[in-house]
């Protein structure tokens, strides 16, 4: 005990510790936590002190970042390969992916030209997918994404954002196929924009060319000039662009001139397409509807009646190639074919006389009146 | 040189290396072993240098601490007052403990350390932190012998040399 004492007794004598003391430095720690707690002054200490304390802790970061050199510095190879590796790969499936957001914004740009189209055209119309193209001299047809279910009915014309593509020739209940302008059995009645000398643009079975033949020698036909669709037919509204003269030449026999027109729709290009809604009859007789007879007839009963209705009113010579296929030939048969946005496909409508109505009807009215005057001045 | 003189600057040198050691960046594993460096080289000099170092010292460093670490001013104050309050008072007892035994007195007063920090954030209504918390004293428990027999060292060159 009393060594206990005399060990204490200078250390407490001076009262370098004494109990008062540490309550005192207890109560001043307390108080300035307080005052810290609530009035937050170590931040402003600390922004005081920033300049003096910064590089206190440059100093003290100083061993971790050597440590860090130390380590990349003797990082082994084969990390860094295999991080390159990873890296590489990692750049592929960015660039992958970079390419795809590539084609995904063409494919906006595009579906914008489409939605202007539809704007300025004020028509009503439907946006449809290609999901199949046929393109060889015989056939040039494309099959969309839309059929029955979506109200696609046969006769529909099909736009793209530059001009007309062709229209609709099948129906199936979830898609349909279109004919192009550019088949050979398509005819187009077309007006030139410049002159307004109407004509009929032919396909010609290879998809960046339409055929303009019996063109009087005398009119004033040149390169360069646009082609519109003049409305006759009825399948098409007036002044939809189809496609641009590209040349102009003399037929064999003299008697007439032939040009050559590249379509302006992007035939070969466009993935989306617009489906204008069926035009209403611009003239000629109402359609026949198939519930206007003696009560519940076959349907088979009625179509003969129908066709036999309309096809009076067709051009005579009509008839025949309705039913067969349209002669390749485009001198003679002149009159079916512009008459025929419906007769073209005869297939379709010859075997569904009686949904084919509203399609076959359009025709009769105008093409033997009017178009094969018109192309003779 | 005076013998006095080095000594200071022993002691200067000392906390300042003690307080870089705090702030010295970790990897995230192992932060929460960082032993209390403050608190070590305090105990070691109240019971080696107890002349040196009083309560106001003590917080004078704690301030330091804290201003340096950003905690709550003061908190680091209070704590290093009453840690040095308890080795100076156990002072002449503590000095002749084996150094195992050092040790522990070592771990149990960084213990209790913890102890004044945790209330002190139960104050501020801080959360309960987590146990990672506690690993801090068994690493100062760890450190000590090496402190203690570095400082030691250093001291007693400084003496041979003054000699």
């Amino acid at each position: 005990m009393p060594l206990a004492r005399t060990d204490t007794s200078p250390l407490f004598g001076a009262g370098a510790s004494s109990t008062l003391r540490l309550v005192v430095y207890l109560a001043a720690g307390v108080a300035l936590m307080v005052a810290d707690y609530r009035g937050h002054y170590l931040a402003r200490v600390r922004q005081y002190a920033a300049v003096a304390v910064e590089p206190v802790y440059r100093v003290a970061a100083m061993p971790a970042d050597a440590a860090r050199t130390v380590r990349l510095a003797i990082a082994d190879r084969q990390a860094l390969t295999q991080e390159n590796q990873r890296l590489r790969e990692a750049l592929l499936l960015t660039q992958a992916r970079l390419n795809r957001l590539g084609a995904v914004a063409e494919q906006n740009t595009r579906l914008k030209e489409l939605l202007d189209v539809q704007h300025s055209l004020g028509l009503g119309v439907q946006l449809a997918k290609l999901i199949d193209i046929v393109l060889d001299p015989y056939r040039q047809r494309i099959t969309l994404d839309a059929g029955a279910r979506q109200g696609v009915v046969v006769g529909q014309a099909v736009l793209d954002a530059y001009g007309v593509m062709g229209q609709i020739s099948e129906v199936l209940p979830t898609t349909s196929t279109a004919v192009l302008i550019t088949d050979t059995s398509h005819a187009l009645p077309v007006v030139i924009e410049r002159t307004g000398l109407r004509t009929i643009a032919y396909g010609s079975g290879s998809s960046d060319r339409l055929d303009v033949p019996n063109i009087p020698v005398s009119a004033d036909v040149k390169a360069g000039d646009k082609l519109l669709t003049s409305g006759l037919g009825g399948s098409f509204p007036a002044g939809f662009p189809v496609g641009e003269i590209v040349s102009v030449a003399a037929e064999p026999s003299g008697m007439f001139a032939v040009a050559v027109a590249r379509p302006a729709a992007a035939l070969e290009r466009s993935g989306d397409v617009l489906l204008l809604r069926p035009l209403a009859d611009p003239v000629g007789p109402p359609a026949l509807k198939p519930d206007s007879g003696p009560p519940a007839p076959p349907p088979e009963a009625l179509t003969p009646a129908a066709t036999a209705a309309a096809k009076p009113a067709a051009a005579a010579p009509a008839a025949s190639p309705a039913t067969t296929p349209p002669a390749a030939n485009t001198g003679n048969v002149s009159p079916p074919r512009t008459s025929a946005p419906a007769a073209t496909t005869p297939s379709p409508a010859a075997r569904r006389p009686v949904t084919a109505p509203p399609v076959t009807t359009p025709p009769p009215a105008t093409p033997p009146v009017d178009v094969p005057p018109g192309t003779r001045p | 040189m005076n013998r006095h003189r080095a000594h200071f600057l022993l002691f200067i040198f000392s906390l300042i290396v003690a307080c870089l050691l705090q702030l010295m960046p970790l990897p995230d594993l192992m932060l929460p072993f960082r032993p209390y460096w403050l608190g070590l080289i305090l105990i070691y000099w109240a019971l080696e240098e107890p002349d040196r170092v009083g309560l106001g010292r003590a917080f004078m460093l704690g301030l330091v601490g804290d201003v340096l670490q950003g905690d709550l001013l003061g908190d680091q104050a209070l704590r290093l007052a009453a840690l040095a309050f308890i080795v100076l008072r156990f002072r002449s007892r503590l000095r002749f403990f084996p150094m195992w035994q050092q040790s522990l007195a070592v771990f149990a007063l960084l213990l209790n350390d913890r102890v004044l920090s945790l209330m002190e954030r139960a104050f501020t209504g801080a959360p309960m932190p987590p146990a990672s918390f506690w690993y801090a004293p068994v690493a100062g428990m760890l450190a000590w012998p090496w402190v203690f027999l570095l400082f030691d060292d250093l001291r007693s060159r400084l003496r041979v040399h003054e000699a």
